[in-house]
C-alpha cells in the first residue's frame, strides 16, 4: 500500500498481487438496485450506452421493415398516411439521435480510457448523467409514439409543416424535446471524451502515439460541441413558436422558415460526420489489426479526420439547393461538398496501402471492413453527384438520396460498427464470437443491403420522391420497390443472426485470451473482460503500437493510491504526469438529476413555466452531486501540483 | 407516362441528363479502379509476403492518388458550374408567365394576363406550348412544397412568403407527369400534376376555351347537378365561373371535364372515378381537405353528370 | 395505488384522444340534433338533451376548425374573435348558448340579425370542428389541444395561451 509517492525500485509478484487485490476492492462495482443506479464505472456505462443504442437500432429497423412492407406494392393499405408519417419520422429520428450518435459515444466511453491506458474515464458522474438522459429521451420518444404522440414531420421537422399552424397537438414538441435530451447526452459525452483524451492518457502516450480511434473520437467530440448548439437553437425556437407564440419562423412577422433550415442543417450536415468519423477510427483499427502491420500514413489519416471535421461545417447548404438560393452561393457549397471527398479518398488510399503491404487475415471484422469499401465508395460517388447543383435539383428529395444516405451511413458507419462489435466482443464478454455465424451475418447483411438500397438509385431517377406513404401503379416503380422489400427481409435475417451469435457466444463461446486478435492497442493488454480498475501494473507507453513495439521492460508507474479510486492526470501534449486525482465514487445523484431534468423537459412541452419551477429540483440535486467529500478536503497528500507519482526507474518515460 | 430524369423532353432536363451521364461515367471508372486496387491489395495481403515497400514510397503513391482525385473532382466541379450557368441562361424576360400556387395537396395554376378577365385558372394541369420558354412563378399557400417535372426540369421549392421562378421549355410534345417533392403532410404521396406540352396552335385553342365561363347544363339531370352543386357544400370551396360557386380554397372546376385527372393526378377523370371520389374522398386520399358529404346516390350521379359536361 | 394507476391511465387516454386524426366523423355524418334555443319550456324543467362535441379536446379537429374559420369567411363578421359585424367570440358572453350542441345549431340554423344558416353547406364533421374551434377562442378547451399561433400577422394571443372565460348566457342585449 503506497499512501504517498515513493520510488519503487523493484516490483515483485507479491506486490502486484496485493496491489491488484486492493485495486479490485476500491474500484469494486456497487451492488443492488442503488448500486445499479449509482454506477460510475466507464465500462458499465459504456456498455449500457451501446446496448441501449442497439435496442433502438432494432426498433428503428422494425420501423424500416414496416415502411418496406407498406411500399412493397402500390396503393398499399397496410399503414395509412398518418401512421406512415410517424413511422418514417421515428425511423430517421431513432437512427440519427438514438442509435448512431449514442452507440459511438458508448464505444468511446468504454474504450477510450482502455485505449489511452487510464483507470477510468474523466468526469464519470457526468457520463452516467449523460446515459440516464439518453435513456430517458429514448423511452420518452417511444412511449410518446405508442400514445400516438410520435413526431410525424420528418427527422428534420421543417417549419411551417412542423410549426404552430400545421402541426396540431404535441407531436412536433415531442421531436423538439427529444432533441434536447439527446443534445444533453451528446454534449456530455463529448466533454467526457475530450477530457479523458486530453488529461488521462498514460505517461508516454504523446498525442502522436494515440490510437486512431481516440483521434477519431476526439475530433468527433469537438464537432459535437460546435454542431449541437445550432440544432438546439432550431428546436428551442420551434417549441417557443409553437407554445409561447414567438415568431422566429413566421414570415408575416419578420421571421423566416429558411432560417430554420439553415440552423437545422448547420447541425444536420456535421451530424453525418459525427456518425461517420468514429467509424473511420474503427476502420483504421480493424485494418491495422487484421493486416498485422502498423497503419500506413498515420499523420495523413489524422489530418484527414481533422480536415473532414472542418469541411463538414462548410457544406450544409447542399441540403437546400432546391430552396432557390443565389447561384454564386450554391457554387461555393458545391465546391466544398466535392472537396470533402479528398480526405475520404486519402483515408481509403492509406487503408488500401496498409492491406497491400500487410499480412491480411480474413476474420469477420475484416470482412465488414472490406464491405465498407464496396458500399461506402458507391455512396461517396453518389455524394459527388448530389453535390452538383443541377444534378441535385433532379435527384434531391427522391429515392436516389435515400439510396445515397444509406450507402454512406450504413456502409460508412454501420458496417465498421458491426465489425468492431465482433472484434471487441471478447473484450466485452471474455468469450469469442462465432466465426461461422459471423460470416452468415456478414453475407446476409451485405447482400440484403445492396438488394434493398441499390434499386433505390434507379427509383429516384425514375422520379419517385422520398417520404411518400404510397405510390400509383404504372410509374415503373413496382419491381424495384418489391426488390427493396426482399432485401429488407434479408437484412432483418442478418440482424437476427447477429443477435443469435451474441447469445450463443455469450453462453458457449470459446474463452478469450487477453489479446485474441493480436492487436496493438492497450485495451488488449488487460484481461478480457477488464478488471474494474482496468490495468495493473501500468507500464509507460513507448511507441504508437505498444503491444507490438514496446520493449517488455517498459517502466511501471507507481505511486497512485490503490485504497481508493485514484487516477493519474497527465499533461495535454506530452502526457507527462501532472497530479493525482481522486476519481468520484459511485453516486446516485446523476440519476436523480436526470430524473428531475426529464420531468422539467417533458413539463415544458405543456407549459413554458415548467422551465422555471422545473429547474429548481435539478438545481438542488446538483448541489448534492457536487457536495465536497470530507476525505478530499482533509487529505494531506492532495496538494495537487506537488504530488508527482514516481516511476520505478529514474529515467522516466522513454 | 413516366416521370423520369433520364427521359428528358426539355432543354433544362436534357442539360442535366448530359451532366448525369458525364458524372456517372467518371465515377464508375473511379469506382472500378479503386475496387480493383482493393482486390489486388487483398490478394497480395492474403499471401502476406513482405513487400519491402517503405512507408515513404507508399505515401508517395497515396499522394499521387490524392492528386488525381483532386483533378477529377475539379473537372466535375467545372462541368457542374457550366451546366448551372447554362440552366440559368434560359431565364429570359417576355415569356409566358404561369403562376402556380401549391396547396396541401394540390396545385392551383393561373395563366397571367394584363387584363384580369383574360386570366385563366385551372388546377393540377399545365398546358404549355412546345418550344417556348415559360416562367413558372411558384408560391406556397401553407407549407413548403416542391414543384418537379423530371422530364422537363429540376425541382424548385415553393416556400410560404418566398417567391421562386422556374424556367422551362418542352421540346417535344407530350404529357409529362410531375409530383410534389418536398414532404408536405398526409397526402404528399398524392400531390401530382401533369404538364401537357402541345403545338402552339393547340395551346392557343386550349387557352381560348379556358377563358370562357362554364357550360350551361342541358339535360334535366345535369341541371339538377348544378342545382345541387350550388345548394350543397361544393360552393364553400370550389369555383365554377358563371355559377354561384365561388369558393377559393379548392380547385377551380370551371372546365373540369377538359382535365385528364382528378384528385391531383391521382385518378383518371372517368365518371366512375369522379363518383367514387365524391362519395368518399377520405377513403382515396385519407387526410385530404375534401370532406365526406352525405349525398343520396342519385344526387351524386346528377353532380357527376353536371361536372362531366363542364368542357 | 389503484387511484394513481387510474390517473395515469386517464392522462394516457387523454393523450390518445388529443392526438387522434379523424378524417371522417366517427359515427357518420348525421349527428345533427335539434337543440332548444329558448330557456323557456312548457311544464316542469327537464334537463336539456346534451349532444357531446366529438372534438373539443382533439388537437387536429381544433386546428381544422381554425383553418375553416378563415376559409369559410367567419372572419368576415366575427373578425379574429373580437367581433365586428357579428358578436365577439373570444369573450364570456354567449347570446345563443355556449354548449357545443347550441353552437352547432347556431351555425347550421343561422340566427336572427345576420348569422346565416349553413345548413347543407357545411358537412357535420366540419361544423363540429368549427364548434370546437369557437370554444377554444374563449379558452374553453384543454390547453394542450388548443391551436397555437398562425403563420400570419398576429391579431391576438394564440388560443392555447388564452385563459378560460367561463361562459355567461346573456341572450339579446
Amino acid at each position: 500500500m503506497s499512501l504517498t509517492p515513493v520510488v519503487q525500485l523493484e516490483v515483485t509478484e507479491d506486490h502486484i498481487a496485493s496491489e491488484s487485490r486492493a485495486l479490485s476492492h476500491s474500484w469494486a462495482q456497487p451492488r443492488g438496485v442503488m448500486g445499479f443506479l449509482s454506477e460510475v464505472d466507464h465500462k458499465r456505462i459504456g456498455l449500457r450506452f451501446i446496448i441501449t443504442a442497439l435496442v433502438f437500432f432494432a426498433l428503428g429497423g422494425v420501423l424500416a421493415a414496416l415502411m418496406r412492407i407498406q411500399l412493397a406494392v402500390p396503393e398499399n393499405q397496410f399503414l395509412g398516411p398518418d401512421l406512415y408519417n410517424q413511422v418514417f419520422t421515428m425511423h430517421g429520428t431513432t437512427m440519427m439521435f438514438l442509435f448512431a450518435v449514442p452507440v459511438f459515444e458508448g464505444l468511446a466511453i468504454y474504450f477510450i480510457p482502455l485505449m489511452v491506458g487510464a483507470r477510468t474515464i474523466a468526469l464519470p458522474r457526468l457520463a452516467a448523467f449523460g446515459y440516464w438522459m439518453f435513456l430517458a429521451g429514448g423511452v420518452f420518444l417511444y412511449v410518446s409514439f405508442f400514445l400516438n404522440i410520435g413526431p410525424d414531420n420528418g427527422w428534420f421537422s421543417y417549419v411551417p409543416l412542423a410549426g404552430p399552424e400545421f402541426a396540431p397537438g404535441k407531436r412536433s414538441d415531442t421531436w423538439a424535446q427529444l432533441i434536447t435530451f439527446t443534445e444533453v447526452a451528446s454534449l456530455v459525452g463529448a466533454i467526457v471524451t475530450i477530457v479523458t483524451i486530453f488529461k488521462y492518457r498514460r505517461p508516454g502516450m504523446t498525442l502522436d502515439r494515440m490510437p486512431m480511434f481516440a483521434w477519431a473520437e476526439l475530433v468527433t467530440s469537438f464537432m459535437i460541441i460546435f454542431a449541437m448548439p445550432a440544432v438546439m437553437l432550431a428546436s428551442t425556437s420551434l417549441i417557443l413558436d409553437r407554445l409561447v407564440g414567438t415568431h422566429f419562423f413566421n414570415q408575416a412577422q419578420g421571421g423566416d422558415p429558411i432560417l430554420y433550415q439553415h440552423l437545422f442543417w448547420f447541425f444536420g450536415h456535421p451530424e453525418v460526420y459525427l456518425i461517420f468519423l468514429p467509424a473511420q477510427g474503427l476502420m483504421s483499427t480493424l485494418i491495422q489489426t487484421f493486416s498485422s502491420r502498423p497503419i500506413v500514413g498515420y499523420v495523413a489519416l489524422v489530418t484527414a479526420l481533422v480536415a473532414t471535421a472542418f469541411m463538414g461545417f462548410g457544406l450544409w447548404v447542399h441540403h437546400m439547393f432546391a430552396a432557390g438560393l443565389p447561384e454564386i452561393g450554391t457554387s461555393f457549397f458545391t465546391a466544398a461538398s466535392m472537396m470533402i471527398a479528398i480526405p475520404s479518398g486519402v483515408q481509403i488510399f492509406c487503408w488500401i496501402a496498409t492491406i497491400w503491404s500487410g499480412k491480411v487475415r480474413l476474420e469477420v471484422p475484416m470482412l465488414f471492413a472490406l464491405g465498407y469499401f464496396v458500399i461506402f465508395i458507391l455512396g461517396g460517388m453518389t455524394g459527388i453527384m448530389v453535390a452538383s447543383v443541377p444534378l441535385d435539383l433532379q435527384v434531391h428529395d427522391t429515392y436516389f438520396v435515400v439510396a445515397h444516405l444509406h450507402y454512406v451511413l450504413i456502409g460508412g458507419a454501420v458496417f465498421p460498427l458491426f465489425g468492431a462489435l465482433h472484434y471487441w466482443f471478447p473484450k466485452f464478454t471474455g468469450r469469442m464470437p462465432s466465426h461461422r455465424l459471423g460470416l452468415i451475418s456478414f453475407w446476409l447483411l451485405f447482400i440484403g443491403f445492396n438488394l434493398t438500397f441499390f434499386p433505390m438509385h434507379q427509383l429516384g431517377l425514375n422520379g419517385m420522391p422520398r417520404r411518400v406513404y404510397t405510390y400509383l401503379p404504372g410509374l415503373g416503380w413496382e419491381t424495384l420497390n418489391l426488390a427493396a422489400a426482399a432485401g429488407a427481409a434479408l437484412m432483418a435475417l442478418g440482424a437476427l443472426s447477429i443477435v443469435i451469435n451474441a447469445i450463443v457466444s455469450l453462453r458457449r463461446g470459446e474463452m478469450a485470451s487477453r489479446n485474441p486478435w493480436n492487436a496493438a492497442t492497450l485495451e488488449w493488454s488487460t484481461s478480457s473482460p477488464p478488471p474494474p480498475h482496468n490495468f495493473y501494473p501500468e507500464r509507460v507507453i513507448g511507441s504508437r503500437d505498444p503491444l507490438w513495439d514496446d520493449p517488455p521492460d517498459q517502466p511501471i508507474i507507481e505511486g497512485i493510491r490503490s485504497d481508493r479510486r485514484e487516477v493519474l492526470v497527465t499533461r495535454l501534449l506530452d502526457a507527462e504526469p501532472d497530479h493525482r486525482y481522486h476519481s468520484p465514487e459511485p453516486n446516485v445523484w446523476p440519476f436523480i438529476t436526470a430524473v428531475f431534468t426529464t420531468i422539467m423537459l417533458i413539463g415544458s412541452m405543456y407549459t413554458p413555466w415548467a422551465v422555471v419551477w422545473g429547474s429548481i429540483p435539478p438545481f438542488i440535486t446538483l448541489i448534492a452531486w457536487f457536495w465536497p467529500r470530507r476525505t478530499d478536503i482533509n487529505d494531506e497528500s492532495y496538494p495537487v501540483e506537488k504530488a508527482r507519482p514516481q516511476l520505478n526507474e529514474a529515467t522516466g518515460p522513454a | 407516362m413516366l416521370q423520369s430524369v433520364l427521359e428528358s423532353a426539355g432543354i433544362q432536363a436534357a442539360r442535366v441528363e448530359s451532366e448525369w451521364w458525364f458524372i456517372f461515367r467518371v465515377t464508375t471508372v473511379v469506382t472500378v479502379i479503386v475496387l480493383a486496387g482493393l482486390a489486388v491489395a487483398v490478394r497480395r495481403g492474403l499471401r502476406g509476403r513482405d513487400t519491402g515497400a517503405s512507408e515513404q514510397r507508399m505515401l508517395r503513391y497515396i499522394g499521387i492518388a490524392g492528386a488525381i482525385t483532386v483533378v477529377i473532382l475539379f473537372a466535375i466541379l467545372v462541368r457542374s458550374i457550366f451546366t448551372s450557368r447554362a440552366l440559368a441562361s434560359e431565364r429570359v424576360s417576355d415569356v409566358m408567365q404561369i403562376e402556380v400556387m401549391a396547396y396541401q395537396w394540390w396545385w392551383s395554376v393561373e395563366y397571367q394576363h394584363p387584363e384580369p378577365e383574360q386570366r385563366v385558372r385551372t388546377a393540377n394541369e399545365l398546358h404549355i406550348p412546345v418550344g417556348k420558354t415559360v416562367a413558372i412563378k411558384l408560391l406556397a399557400s401553407d407549407v413548403i412544397h416542391s414543384f418537379w417535372v423530371p422530364s422537363l426540369a429540376g425541382k424548385l421549392d415553393a416556400i410560404p412568403g418566398h417567391e421562386a421562378v422556374l424556367w422551362l421549355r418542352a421540346d417535344r410534345a407530350g404529357v409529362y407527369r410531375g409530383q410534389c417533392a418536398e414532404y408536405c403532410g398526409f397526402q404528399h404521396a398524392h400531390m401530382a400534376f401533369v404538364v401537357i406540352a402541345e403545338p402552339p396552335d393547340d395551346f392557343e385553342r386550349w387557352i381560348q376555351a379556358q377563358r370562357k365561363t362554364a357550360n350551361q347544363p342541358q339535360s334535366p339531370i345535369e341541371q339538377r347537378g348544378l342545382q345541387l352543386v350550388q345548394q350543397r357544400a361544393c360552393v364553400m370551396c370550389h369555383t365554377i365561373r358563371g355559377t354561384a360557386a365561388g369558393g377559393r380554397i379548392a380547385p377551380d372546376l370551371t372546365h373540369f371535364a377538359t382535365r385528364s385527372t382528378i384528385a391531383a393526378g391521382t385518378l383518371p377523370r372517368t365518371p366512375e372515378h369522379v363518383n367514387a371520389w365524391i362519395s368518399d374522398p377520405q377513403a382515396i386520399k385519407p387526410g385530404n381537405r375534401m370532406p365526406t358529404i352525405a349525398l343520396a346516390p342519385e344526387d351524386r350521379a346528377a353532380i357527376v353528370a353536371y361536372l362531366e359536361q363542364l368542357r | 395505488m389503484k387511484r394513481r394507476l387510474a390517473i395515469a391511465l386517464l392522462v394516457l387516454t387523454a393523450a390518445c384522444e388529443r392526438e387522434r386524426r379523424d378524417f371522417k366523423l366517427p359515427n357518420g355524418d348525421h349527428l345533427t340534433a335539434a337543440t332548444q334555443v329558448s330557456q323557456l319550456q312548457p311544464g316542469a324543467p327537464s334537463p336539456p338533451p346534451v349532444v357531446e362535441s366529438p372534438f373539443q379536446d382533439n388537437a387536429y379537429a381544433l386546428s381544422e376548425g381554425k383553418r375553416l374559420y378563415s376559409a369559410f369567411n367567419c372572419v368576415g363578421c366575427h373578425a379574429q374573435g373580437g367581433g365586428a359585424i357579428g358578436p365577439a367570440l373570444m369573450d364570456h358572453r354567449w347570446i345563443y348558448g355556449s354548449r357545443p350542441d347550441q353552437i352547432f345549431s347556431t351555425i347550421v340554423q343561422g340566427r336572427p340579425n345576420g348569422m346565416p344558416s349553413f345548413a347543407g353547406k357545411i358537412p357535420d364533421q366540419q361544423v363540429w370542428q368549427l364548434v370546437a374551434y369557437v370554444q377554444s377562442m374563449s379558452g374553453n378547451v384543454p390547453k394542450d389541444a388548443a391551436p397555437a399561433r398562425n403563420d400570419d400577422m398576429q391579431a391576438s394571443k394564440p388560443e392555447l395561451r388564452r385563459e378560460p372565460k367561463p361562459p355567461v348566457q346573456t341572450g339579446h342585449r
